[in-house]
């Protein structure tokens, strides 16, 4: 481990830009800083949520991807279709591993239906609203769901059909919730534009549209938990055991039948901060409802968490109940993590993942002994890497003031803040801040690199020159990392295992990383022969 | 129920496809590319369609699918792609350093109009292209056919771009092998060294999609068909296009302008494909059929023999690509099985022509679905209104397969959820093995698991 400790990071970055044309190699040195937290967690700024260089081989996806695929994908009772050809519903079906449970056989569950318009070359050139309204009829028929919703591919922003007025004279015709995001591939620069735009319409057709209120002494939202590999399970059976009543999760096993009651919710507590806290905002705006930011990765976290919203709710049985419960579950991964430890101590991780888990994880690393050296995010803004501290001085370009800002205003009956003002001054100051995420790099350790947007020349390099012992990503980069003999980590889809959201999930990271570094198979890497470097011919036959 | 809400009764549908039995045309051209040697296959489109491919071939090979995009912005989409696509050229070429870049167009390039060929000529006005280094192309607007199309056009975009006509022409015989395993195209270049035939396949995976781990990667893999024998395919005596959707506008285009004889056959996939291609290629390069390929062809016609009675009579759904399709049907004849359903989205009624062809007497088009709403929802209702013993197709099938009981032979794209169809292919004689061994299998543990106990047998 000695060695990876002398290099030096400034001559790792240059060597990583000197490839690129002068053009791209001051853009791209504006997203790979070398971390150093000061005072208040200052930290170095970076540029992020910019254009992808084309050609660059890119980690990201597209708007659709973070409209449907992200934020929508995983809840069950709505049909969503997908308004254009074949292929963006095709690749967005099942994909993304969101766990759902339906309580019963006779509940909807939509998750395992791909919809599509299937446009042709006509609707290309005759419009396809038609279709569109064609396909909507059709789908209410053949199930009767509670609500339709309809997302938009490239094609369909340039032709111009109108899918928000097909939306609203079906919805009429229907009596069902149908609405409709214009989520084209093209817009912004990332899934990040297409989170946006989900945000906004759950806020502008959903949340609110149920006043039925809900049973519970403390009523809660969790935002932006996504339910991949089962993680939401495991976080409603701890909220359960404190007593907490989860009255929505945006969006892991959820139904739009629960995101309409959102607005009951006391607080809400923000997983993913990228992907879902316009709505976090948003609803505290028009309903009053505070967030504070949540993250259940990790021990630590996942305690701080749990404290938080006790503290919160300010019930003394409340905040016992929640000592117990993370006494239980601590005395219970202690000894595993202790064990792990030992084999991992020391050992080194990279993590270029999503807009919250490159930061998450790294917690769940630091408990068994393994250091981050280099992190970052695929479709972040800078208020993910330096804290939302700077969203005053993050300069909006042409590609981000496409993607709408609502205008929220308190609603004349139901805005009821749930805290007076001193209140939670009070909180915050007791350790409980509200709408304040200070983001990854505060941190990580000084002169370690922080890379936005990372791409496949820049992984290369930085395995190349690092050698770490794990590389976390995703399953375009996956097998080109493991072809270097170093192990990846999806942090996307778990590579198929999970849950590793509270005790129980890091338990099983912990187990996971432990058989990821210490797999035998990577001692056999090399064939005997490769290894022996003696002349083939050793012994001559004697007669 | 995985699928709870798919129901029996049968609505007719116009405008709603409920989960596809296909996908989009740029996939396709993104896996043939990658059949080159050296090449790095480029998307001209928004970012999310190269995502989504290269996820997409990556969960099925379970190596690195390299490809780039020009990343359209809200502005390119308006102003047109050839800033992105000039940039992209030379920063592909600058970083990555390909022997030849393989450019797609995406929906959203298509409906904009962007005109590669003139694009490929600015680059190559502007200096970008470094001498050496090529540039193919084709259009694969995704609101057109399906992931076989797109693979088609660029194996034409290949002919297109670098094969070169010749008067001489070389005792070589061109291999389409149209979109199958890199484990076939291994196996179809065995038996082509068998029959002691010199052969240029393109595309060609195999070394590419199936590396070995070294502990040091290879940008580039060793395998793949080169720019110079993709040149050379020119000056082959005759083309060999395996199936007629993937592989024959490649082998028409060579024909037209290299003057290449095409040979177009089914995929050589089951008992009678086999044999076509065996004589095709006999024929074609004028050799004799070596008795090692008869006795593999013998062992193949034996284990049917011995083991008929538990293929016949079984009711068989097949769903998927077209060259894979009318392969599966006919194969499935020859075992005497039932090919009760046949699905698939991707559009082109000359299909009924061909399984007509290999199907004869069992030919039905009540049970062929082809197109648009010929989706799996609707060979889901066929099935619970008559069922099938088993299904033969993609991953997307175990949902079916699980809430009806009925077992699943995973073939064809995408198999996301099992291994072996990287290793083991399922062309030839020796792939038909494969096949009923796995179908033998699926059978005989169904009997085994499912016959009440004074039935269970110790031979089977």
């Amino acid at each position: 481990m000695s060695e990876k400790k002398e290099i030096d990071p400034k001559a790792a970055l240059d060597e990583i830009l000197s490839k690129y044309p002068p053009k791209v190699a001051r853009k791209r040195a504006k997203q790979m800083v070398i971390n150093e937290v000061g005072e208040n967690e200052q930290v170095p700024q970076i540029t992020a949520n910019v254009r992808t260089v084309p050609g660059i081989i890119t980690m990201r996806g597209c708007c659709y991807a973070g409209c449907k695929g992200v934020v929508l994908g995983p809840t069950r009772d709505i049909i969503n279709i997908t308004h254009g050809p074949i292929g963006c519903a095709y690749y967005s079906w099942l994909t993304r591993r969101n766990q759902t449970k339906p309580k019963s056989e006779e509940d909807d569950q939509f998750m395992t239906y791909a919809f599509s318009t299937d446009m042709e070359d006509s609707e290309i050139i005759f419009g396809g609203e038609k279709k569109l309204a064609q396909a909507i009829q059709e789908a209410y028929d053949i199930f009767q769901p509670k609500a339709i919703s309809v997302f938009s591919t490239c094609p369909v922003g340039l032709i111009g059909d109108d899918i928000h007025q097909v939306c609203k004279s079906m919805k009429e015709k229907l009596g069902i919730n149908v609405f409709g995001f214009s989520c084209e591939g093209y817009k912004g620069v990332s899934q990040s534009a297409g989170h946006h735009i989900a945000n906004n319409q759950l806020f502008k057709h959903v949340i609110g549209n149920n006043e039925d209120k809900p049973e519970g002494k403390y009523k809660f939202n969790l935002l932006g938990e996504y339910n991949i590999g089962g993680d939401a399970f495991v976080i409603e059976e701890l909220l359960e055991r404190c007593g907490i009543t989860l009255i929505s999760t945006f969006s892991g096993n959820s139904t739009i039948t629960s995101m309409e009651m959102a607005h009951h919710a006391d607080l809400n507590g923000v997983m993913c901060h990228r992907s879902i806290n316009y709505v976090a905002e948003m609803i505290e705006q028009k309903y009053g409802v505070p967030w504070i930011k949540t993250n259940f990765i990790g021990p630590e976290s996942t305690s701080k968490s749990l404290r938080k919203i006790a503290q919160f709710f300010g019930d003394q049985e409340l905040i016992d109940k929640v000592e117990q419960v993370i006494a239980e579950e601590m005395d219970k991964l202690i000894p595993v993590r202790d064990a792990i430890r030992e084999r991992c101590l020391g050992k080194t991780a990279m993590l270029f993942v999503g807009g919250s888990r490159a930061h998450h994880y790294q917690e769940l690393f630091n408990s068994i002994g393994m250091n981050t050296l280099a992190a970052g995010y695929e479709f972040a803004h800078r208020d993910d890497y330096e804290g939302r501290k700077v969203l005053p001085s993050i300069k909006v370009d042409a590609d981000s003031r496409n993607i709408e800002e609502l205008e929220v205003e308190p609603d004349p009956v139901l805005y009821n803040p749930r805290k007076s003002p001193e209140e939670m001054e009070k909180l915050a100051a007791a350790g409980v801040p509200f709408k304040e995420y200070q983001g990854m790099m505060p941190d990580m350790k000084n002169e370690t690199l922080v890379i936005d947007d990372a791409n496949e020349w820049e992984t290369e390099k930085l395995i190349e020159i690092y050698k770490p012992d794990i590389y976390c990503a995703g399953i375009k980069e996956k097998y080109g990392i493991q072809k270097h003999g170093i192990p990846c980590k999806q942090l996307h889809s778990y590579d198929y295992g999970g849950p590793y959201a509270g005790y129980e999930g890091a338990i099983n990271f912990f187990k996971e990383i432990d058989r990821l570094v210490n797999a035998n198979i990577w001692r056999h890497v090399k064939a005997p022969w490769m290894k022996d470097t003696s002349p083939t011919l050793e012994a001559t036959y004697n007669a | 129920m995985l699928l709870r809400h798919t129901t029996k009764e049968i609505k007719p549908r116009s405008a709603l496809t409920i989960n596809p039995a296909k996908t989009c045309q740029p996939i396709g051209a993104m896996y043939a590319a990658l059949g080159i040697h050296g090449c790095l296959p480029h998307s001209h489109g928004s970012q999310g369609c190269c995502a989504y491919h290269r996820s997409a071939l990556t969960r099925h090979y379970k190596e690195p699918v390299m490809a780039a995009t020009s990343s359209f912005t809200e502005g390119s989409s308006v102003f047109g792609g050839q800033a992105n696509m000039l940039q992209a050229i030379n920063n592909i070429f600058t970083v990555y350093d390909p022997e030849v870049i393989a450019i797609h167009t995406t929906c959203l390039s298509e409906t904009i109009g962007d005109d590669l060929s003139q694009m490929k000529k600015k680059a190559f006005d502007d200096g970008i292209i470094p001498e050496g280094k090529e540039i193919i192309f084709c259009n694969t607007p995704s609101y057109v056919g399906a992931h076989p199309n797109g693979f088609s056009n660029m194996v034409k975009g290949m002919v297109d771009g670098l094969c070169e006509p010749s008067d001489d022409k070389l005792r070589t015989v061109n291999i389409i092998p149209g979109w199958v395993e890199p484990s076939d195209m291994r196996e179809i270049k065995r038996y082509c060294a068998e029959m002691g035939v010199e052969i240029i396949m393109f595309p060609d995976t195999s070394g590419i999609l199936d590396t070995p781990q070294t502990g040091k990667r290879d940008f580039y893999p060793k395998g793949g068909c080169t720019v110079a024998e993709l040149r050379e395919a020119g000056s082959s005596q005759a083309t060999i296009a395996m199936g007629p959707t993937c592989s024959g506008a490649a082998a028409r285009s060579l024909d037209v302008k290299c003057k290449v004889t095409p040979e177009i056959i089914e995929l050589p996939i089951g008992l009678s494909a086999t044999d076509k291609f065996i004589n095709t290629l006999r024929k074609v390069a004028g050799v004799a059929v070596p008795e090692s390929v008869t006795d593999e062809r013998g062992r193949l016609v034996d284990l049917i023999t011995d083991m008929h009675q538990y293929f016949y009579g079984k009711r068989v759904a097949l769903y998927g690509d077209p060259d894979q399709l009318v392969s599966l049907a006919q194969f499935i004849v020859d075992l005497d099985m039932i090919p009760a359903y046949i699905v698939t989205g991707t559009p082109g009624k000359k299909l009924l022509k061909r399984l007509k062809a290999v199907l004869g007497d069992k030919y039905n088009e009540d049970n062929i679905a082809i197109g648009q709403q010929a989706d799996m929802f609707l060979m889901h209702q066929w099935i619970k209104n008559n069922p099938v013993d088993l299904m033969i197709g993609n991953t997307y099938g175990k949902y079916i397969s699980r809430d009806e009981n009925i077992p699943l032979l995973r073939h064809g794209f995408p198999i996301y959820d099992r291994i072996g169809h990287s290793y083991f292919p399922t062309v030839g004689y020796a792939g038909a093995i494969r096949l009923c061994e796995k179908m033998l299998d699926i059978f005989m543990s169904k009997q085994d698991n499912e016959s009440p106990e004074e039935k269970f047998e110790l031979v089977l």
